[in-house]
């Protein structure tokens, strides 16, 4: 052996760590992949393109322009009051996305609140969280949105960041998204906390005086991580349908601020003599929905540790 | 020295569906700083249950600690309230248990899991904590700490984990260290190697252990003490080499003939106790140990035996709960 000076540890090829794992066995989906570069493009498309046309062109109304069809000037045509369509499906994307992730955000902290909370304590406390989340699971959220939206709407005054001023009536929808989605991935999270809990190393955690926060929250929640981006990136899509046919009915986000969803609003009166209307915008969201989707799958099946496909 | 802990009458019942479980039935005992206390008897006895309750570990309800105290430093831990036993747990006393594949957490890494009761209990900052566990690993025998506190438990195989249990047992320095059966999931010469580790740190950190085995050879190379329970009763507690060469009540004498040995022929059937436990579900009349006694008088059906002191060296603390001499097998 002279000349060989290698360790035991130089020989020894390193685990994979738990990234390049998930790595591998979600690469493996190509729907996946398909709907993260979709995802990417489209993101590009709303903030990219507003270097291209500022929010005070998307809102001006030129009656004279009204319901033209997709021409040099207005590639995507015009609306009812002469808008141009592009440039309204550019900033509508933005507040779209927005409303969908920050939705999703508020859904997944109540609904591991309720689920983390329920099934750690169990007991009283169980009962009472898993009752409100049946009888909020009871009444149809169409008619919970539209009762919310009716009640909240245009209570909260307009908004500026960042030197753009939103409708007050963003902050409603997405709160009322939130409020009324979370119910589902609370019974996820119950569920895993319930098994999860029974577990040696929370006995073991409680032995050493752990504190009762940090079991929950940092020993139990890490092991239930996986169905809750799935559920979470899941939530996304459904947010953003949800707010496209909240605004759709005429009750979500207020013109002038654009949404994919409120463009469709008024579309309906024109299906057929003026399809730019609601295709544009329209489709958009079905690719939205349909790319988010995808990858809720795919990581769906990069997050299962019983997985085997590497 | 000092009495560290002391245990009064302690019972504890489990409340199920088919009824009451007379867990452990009226237990005291004394644990001195320093000392090493082995608990035996089998599975169900009560072994485990009665060290879990003295932590707040057992789940109430179905769990209910019908009466007793456990005196620790002036407090009765069984009266404390969960934010002050939180706080005894991993700084006063400490558990290890017995499964070390599944008693560490699979997603966080090793350095996590010891940091935590570092951070929490000593309020270090996250280098000095890092600092410590990684001599913590070293001192359980785990070469190169540092670079192994980024690895998660699956890097490590059960013998190492069990190490890693102890040290993060130990991190706080507890004056109580409780170890449920914790070589009982491992190979045998694993085993031995962790009960030198454990005897190595007692030497150099001086706390009491509480060792709660069915395993009897472990027992004489490491405890002080030891307690024979069954069925949720003390039945005999004297020191160590008493215990062996003195047995002083059925059940011990039967379990030590019961041990497998090296010296003897091997045609030879190991012996065993005829019959099973009692069912825990009906409140024992008498001995519990009466059914499958080789001694059982009348009186044994009806009298439940108390634990006295037994022989003619009283001084020792050799203490049994039987009404015969088992030597002779005639009524004491």
């Amino acid at each position: 052996m002279v000349g060989v000076s290698r360790s035991v540890d130089d020989l020894l090829t390193p685990p994979l760590t738990l990234r390049q794992l998930m790595w591998l066995r979600f690469r493996r989906h190509k729907m996946a992949l398909f709907g993260v570069a979709m995802l990417i493009l489209l993101v590009i498309y709303s903030f990219g393109g507003a270097f291209f046309f500022s929010e005070a062109y998307a809102n001006t109304t030129n009656t004279k322009m009204r319901l033209q069809p997709p021409m040099a000037g207005h590639p995507f045509g015009t609306d009812t009051v002469g808008r141009d369509i592009l440039a309204r499906t550019i900033y509508g994307g933005q507040i779209s996305l927005i409303i969908g992730l920050t939705a999703a955000l508020v859904e997944t902290i109540i609904g591991v609140l309720v689920g983390a909370l329920a099934g750690y304590y169990g007991g009283l406390l169980d009962s009472v969280l898993m009752r409100v989340t049946e009888a909020m699971l009871s009444v149809p959220q169409l008619f919970l949105l539209i009762v919310m939206a009716k009640f909240f709407g245009g209570q909260i005054p307009d908004l500026t960041v960042m030197g753009r001023t939103f409708s007050g009536s963003v902050i409603v929808i997405i709160s009322i998204i939130g409020v009324t989605s979370w119910m589902y991935l609370a019974r996820i999270v119950r569920a895993e906390f319930l098994s999860l809990k029974e577990n040696e190393f929370v006995l073991a955690a409680r032995a050493i005086g752990t504190p009762r926060w940090q079991i929950i929250f940092q020993h139990i929640l890490p092991n239930s991580i996986a169905p809750i981006i799935v559920s979470a990136t899941l939530g996304v899509a459904g947010a953003i349908g949800t707010e496209a046919y909240i605004s759709f009915l005429g009750m979500g986000v207020r013109p002038p601020t654009a949404t994919w969803g409120n463009m469709l609003d008024g579309a309906y009166n024109y299906i057929e003599t003026a399809p730019w209307l609601w295709i544009f915008p329209g489709m958009l969201i079905v690719l939205t929905v349909l790319s988010i989707n995808f990858v809720g799958d795919g990581l769906r099946d990069a997050l299962d540790p019983r997985s085997r496909a590497t | 020295m000092g009495t560290l802990l002391k245990v009064t009458d302690l019972e504890i019942r489990f409340h199920i569906p088919e009824g009451v479980v007379y867990a452990v039935n009226g237990i005291s005992y004394i644990i001195a700083e320093g000392e090493t206390l082995a608990i035996v008897g089998e599975s169900g006895c009560g072994k485990s249950v009665s060290m879990m309750s003295i932590l707040g570990l057992i789940p109430i309800p179905p769990g209910e600690i019908a009466g007793g105290s456990a005196v620790y430093q002036g407090r009765d831990l069984l009266q404390l309230s969960d934010v002050e036993m939180e706080h005894v747990r991993g700084t006063d006393i400490s558990m290890v248990f017995q499964e070390p594949m599944t008693a560490l957490n699979p997603v966080l890494t090793i350095g996590r899991q010891i940091t935590e009761s570092l951070t929490t209990h000593l309020g270090m900052n996250d280098r000095q904590a890092e600092e410590r566990a990684a001599q913590l690993l070293e001192a359980v025998g785990i070469p190169d700490g540092v670079r192994r506190l980024g690895d998660y438990p699956h890097q490590f195989s059960g013998g190492m984990r069990q190490r890693v249990m102890i040290a993060i047992a130990l991190s706080c320095n507890p004056s109580l260290l409780i170890a449920d059966e914790p070589t009982t999931a491992l190979d045998v010469t694993i085993q031995a190697q962790i009960v030198e580790l454990v005897i190595q740190l007692r030497e150099q950190l001086g706390m009491a252990i509480i060792w709660i085995t069915h395993d009897l050879g472990v027992v004489a190379g490491l405890a002080d003490r030891v307690i024979v329970m069954y069925a949720g009763y003390i039945v005999e507690e004297a020191e160590v080499d008493s215990l062996y060469n003195d047995p002083r009540h059925p059940y011990t004498l039967a379990l030590l003939a019961a041990l497998p040995r090296a010296d003897r022929r091997r045609d030879r059937r190991l012996a065993s106790i005829p019959g099973a436990p009692p069912n825990l579900l009906i409140k024992p009349q008498g001995c519990p140990f009466a059914p499958r006694c080789q001694f059982v008088l009348d009186r044994c059906w009806s009298d439940t035996p108390v634990l006295t002191p037994t022989g003619s060296d009283h001084g020792n603390g050799h203490r049994a709960a039987c009404w015969v001499n088992v030597k002779t097998g005639a009524p004491r």
